[in-house]
């Protein structure tokens, strides 16, 4: 019965999609895995459902929907565009060593929207979009800002290695952390004694004398000075709500002044936001709050979740993946930013519906 | 009747038959050596069961066998959610092996997992796909790299001679079960880590499914445990 009722919910999101501008599209349950194993790594593989076929070789059961809607998109799409979908995604629930009293689905339904566009509202568009969607279900609305993070991190007086391999790692915030603790501190010289060993395997000297290289380069670096790691680590862990967030960033863009940009896009965003009726100071502003979702939002993140529901996942949540879109779009010569994202109607049902 | 699961062939059965024979149960093959039916003395109401050791794991998840005999590593990979289905009796003391993580030991430069990470990384940007990893040992391996927050990487599937896979250019580095390293060495691979994955060994268990509760921890009591 509630299958039904989830699947009413979602068609009445996408009632409200359609009504934003959005085409329906239906992308195929069946994706070639090569793509989605690509852009995410092994982690997907962890979570999604692999399958084989004698022709069509490794295939996945959709885990979601942002890679096939944009690549439908870089094939056939005018701009700008905007697109909404409903339907079933599928993840494995791997638990650790005990399995929970309450294991999470294993396919559940989305509903999204993902917008393509060159028009600096987009942000707040999709944000009031979602927000006005969901404002019967009172959610606690989130927002960071990835891009906030990575001008940052730009900004660090290191060698372009450095900040290279900082910039790899935001998503990993141990590796991150230890990372840049390594820059802070005065390099440990290190031997790479010839080893009597063969060559085997695909990696070739080459490749290995190149880290090398890079390895001794980096040891002459002068350590990073510890106000930057000390900026970073206050940048980081801004979490308020959202004026009081954008104060703080303000008074940091005068030590870090590569993030006047995105503070500005950021106030921007807001005055946005509340010129469409929203109120900005009951969104929660954490500047960390990209680096917990999926590795591909490079701008602004949200998410929407059911207070007091901390075993939930959000039951809304998306943001924007220039960079993404960009690598799809690379066969097709094609780069668009994009921003979207989804809602769960199974949650929403459990919270008890729109209406 | 409780059910007891043993390994049915090799090293493992010989020394699962000795710990419980050191512990006053015999057990034995029934018939031929190539029978696989055995039989107890020394305990009522127990009989032997003879299976694969990596069946071992999912016949105590299924509850059709009470107790079983298999190593630490095919429990926590092949069984999702394992404390959720079977009790850790004793740690038998053999069967010792390491999962560990292997790259070739003419990589003068990896160490440890961030060197592995920096150069998964480097890797892919010079071959265009994600640095391979050759294992049988999925789950675990995959929980461990991700704990370690290790990206770039992919594993690929390995269910025997995984230690050639380097030399095949089939994977760049494996994950895989050792207890002395000299197929490693012959291989031209080295172990990274200070750790292992996994420190593994035989190990007796108990099925939560199977039930019978009372009746098992009285045969346990009577092993010494």
């Amino acid at each position: 019965m509630s299958k039904r009722e989830k699947q009413a919910i979602g068609q009445q999101i996408l009632t409200a999609f359609r009504a934003a501008g959005a085409e329906e599209v239906a992308p195929d349950l069946l994706l070639p895995a090569e793509t989605l194993l690509d852009l995410y790594g092994e982690d997907i593989r962890a979570r999604a459902y692999v399958t084989q076929d004698p022709i069509r070789g490794e295939m996945m059961l959709r885990p979601d929907f942002t890679v096939p809607v944009v690549q439908m998109h870089m094939e056939n799409g005018a701009e700008p565009a905007r697109y909404c979908y409903l339907g079933e995604v599928f993840r494995k629930q791997d638990h650790g060593e005990r399995q929970p009293d309450h294991p999470r689905d294993n396919e559940y339904l989305q509903a999204g929207f993902e917008l393509f566009a060159r028009d600096p509202d987009a942000d707040a568009e999709v944000f009031a979009l979602f927000h006005d969607i969901l404002s019967p279900l009172k959610l606690q609305a989130s927002m960071g800002d990835m891009d906030l993070l990575m001008d940052a991190v730009r900004a660090l007086p290191l060698s372009g290695a450095r900040r290279a391999a900082l910039l790899h790692h935001i998503w990993r915030p141990k590796r991150f952390a230890r990372q840049l603790a390594r820059f802070a501190a005065p390099p440990a010289p290190r031997n790479f004694a010839e080893t009597p060993a063969i060559w085997t395997g695909m990696r070739s000297q080459a490749e290995m004398q190149a880290r090398i290289d890079r390895l001794q380069a980096d040891a002459g670096e002068l350590p990073l000075a510890p106000q930057w790691v000390e900026r970073l680590e206050r940048l980081f862990s801004i979490e308020a709500p959202a004026p009081q967030a954008l104060a703080e960033l303000r008074q940091l863009a005068s030590e870090i002044p590569d993030i006047h940009e995105a503070v500005d896009r950021l106030e921007r965003n807001l005055a946005n936001l509340a010129r469409r009726g929203i109120d900005v100071d009951a969104v929660h502003f954490d500047a960390s709050h990209g680096r917990h979702t999926m590795e591909y939002y490079d701008g602004m993140t949200f998410s929407f979740a059911a207070p007091g529901r901390l075993d939930w996942p959000p039951v809304a949540s998306g943001g924007r993946y220039d960079a993404l879109a960009a690598v799809l779009g690379q066969a097709q010569g094609r780069s668009i930013p994009a921003v979207g994202g989804i809602i769960r109607p199974g949650l929403v049902y459990e919270l008890g519906g729109l209406a | 009747m409780i059910r007891l699961g043993v390994p049915s062939k090799g090293r493992l059965m010989e020394q699962t038959f000795d710990w419980f024979a050191e512990r006053g149960v015999r057990l034995s093959r029934a018939g031929s050596e190539r029978e696989y039916a055995g039989r107890v003395e020394g305990a009522e109401n127990v009989s032997l069961v003879l299976l694969s050791a990596g069946e071992i794991p999912r016949e105590l998840r299924a509850g059709r066998i009470h107790l079983g005999v298999t190593g630490t590593d095919l429990i926590r990979e092949k069984l999702a959610g394992w404390r959720s289905h079977v009790e850790e009796l004793a740690p038998m003391g053999f069967g010792h092996a390491d999962l560990i993580l292997a790259v070739p030991a003419c990589w003068s430069d990896c160490d440890d997992l961030d060197d592995l990470a920096t150069i998964a990384r480097d890797f892919r940007a010079e071959h265009g796909f994600r640095l391979r990893i050759a294992t049988k040992y999925h789950r675990l391996v995959r929980a461990w790299l991700s704990d370690h927050e290790v990206a770039d990487y992919q594993l690929v599937d390995s269910q025997g001679a995984t230690e050639g896979t380097v030399a095949n250019l089939t994977a760049e580095a494996i994950a895989d079960i050792t207890s002395s390293g000299e197929t490693l060495r012959a291989n031209h691979l080295k172990i990274i880590g200070a750790d292992p994955i996994l420190k593994s060994q035989a190990t007796l268990l108990r099925s939560i499914a199977a039930g019978d509760e009372a009746a098992v921890r009285d045969f346990a009591t009577r092993l010494g445990l």
